[in-house]
């Protein structure tokens, strides 16, 4: 009895709650973060890794997609989504920029034709998701043009979005600057890598589902 | 030698959103920096961005991009509502685009009410 209320519950009552069973995808420049926040919050929810993270940018060239991650609020509240890792978007590669971490010409090569692979694919990704975290380095500069596009488009979609400031265990880093920079959104600062402000990003997160 | 070619938006206004891309793209290609009068529609830019990177190969390593709108960078809200209704009435002949290839522009900084632009060649900052 209590199995069946509790069912009734979560189908007619709970979807009035966030949204449930949507494509989170999380979008940005090479290197600001998203494969280590995606590890992240699948350590956390599933116990294990996403994708592997390098400080050498375009390590993910490819889009990648966790199915069913169920997080879980202190009041009860739980959220399921599918989260969609995509490439760093960028306007230029040039191999030699890889050859520069010591990388063989051969290896770079093939790096950078991965890498102008990998962000077409996360364009095309744009018209797929649900809802974004749009994670930028705050110890870079916010106003490039790549942030600015990524986020009108996203705009010009009507989907919701929430700028996840990362790194900001950092000396460097300004959550201001961001915020100042995208005054009409919603700015989270976090460090994905040593999980510092990870709870409010996941109530920030809860509130994101809801609109 | 830095080339600077303008391009007054009645140029592209009557292109198709792939002839714009085009035809940006391929000034790019011969080393030329676009300032480019107004701006793309949002969906351009990401397909600019996109058609750039189908086009990257030995010569071409991409390209340098800014957009400088002035309903965005207006802090004053009767200002902001001016470039608004402008908007609406001149559509995306509003602000400046500056497009260059990634061999010949270093950087674009936006501050965003000005352009800095740095140059590989000379290295030297171009307002």
């Amino acid at each position: 009895m209590l199995k069946k209320l509790k069912s009734f519950f979560k189908e007619y009552v709970w979807n009035f709650g966030p949204r449930q069973n949507f494509k989170l995808g999380l979008y940005g420049p090479p290197n600001s973060g998203k494969t280590t926040l995606a590890n992240k919050i699948c350590i956390d929810w599933l116990g294990e890794e996403m994708g592997t993270s390098s400080p050498i940018p375009h390590e993910t060239r490819e889009v990648n997609i966790k199915e069913k991650i169920s997080i879980k609020a202190k009041d009860g509240r739980e959220l399921l989504f599918n989260l969609v890792d995509t490439p760093g978007i960028a306007t230029k590669i040039d191999y030699e920029d890889f050859m520069k971490t010591g990388m063989s010409a051969g290896k770079a090569k093939k790096r950078a034709r991965e890498a102008t692979k990998g962000v077409i694919e996360s364009i095309k990704w744009l018209d797929e998701v649900d809802t974004v975290l749009v994670v930028l380095d705050a110890t870079q500069d916010p106003y490039s043009q790549v942030n600015v596009t990524i986020i009108g488009n996203l705009a010009a979609r009507n989907i919701p979005v929430l700028i996840v400031a990362n790194k900001v265990d950092l000396r460097k880093s300004s959550l201001k600057r961001i915020q100042s920079a995208f005054p009409q959104y919603e700015v989270i600062g976090i460090s994905a890598k040593y999980g510092k402000n990870i709870e409010g990003f996941y109530n920030k997160l809860f509130e994101l589902a809801g609109r | 030698m830095v080339t600077l070619h303008f391009l007054p938006y009645t140029e592209i206004e009557n292109l198709s959103g792939v002839g714009r891309i085009r035809k940006l793209l391929s000034l790019a290609k011969q080393n030329k920096i676009v300032l480019l009068q107004g701006r793309l529609r949002k969906e351009e830019e990401a397909e600019l961005i996109k058609t750039t990177m189908e086009e990257i190969n030995k010569e071409f390593k991409g390209i340098e991009l800014a957009v400088i709108n002035p309903s965005q960078t207006s802090t004053d809200g009767l200002q902001k509502l001016k470039y608004d209704v402008m908007g609406l009435l001149f559509g995306d002949t509003q602000g400046l685009t500056i497009i260059g290839p990634s061999t010949i522009v270093k950087n674009i900084k936006k501050d965003p009410t000005k352009i800095e632009l740095l140059t590989q060649e000379a290295k030297k900052k171009r307002k």
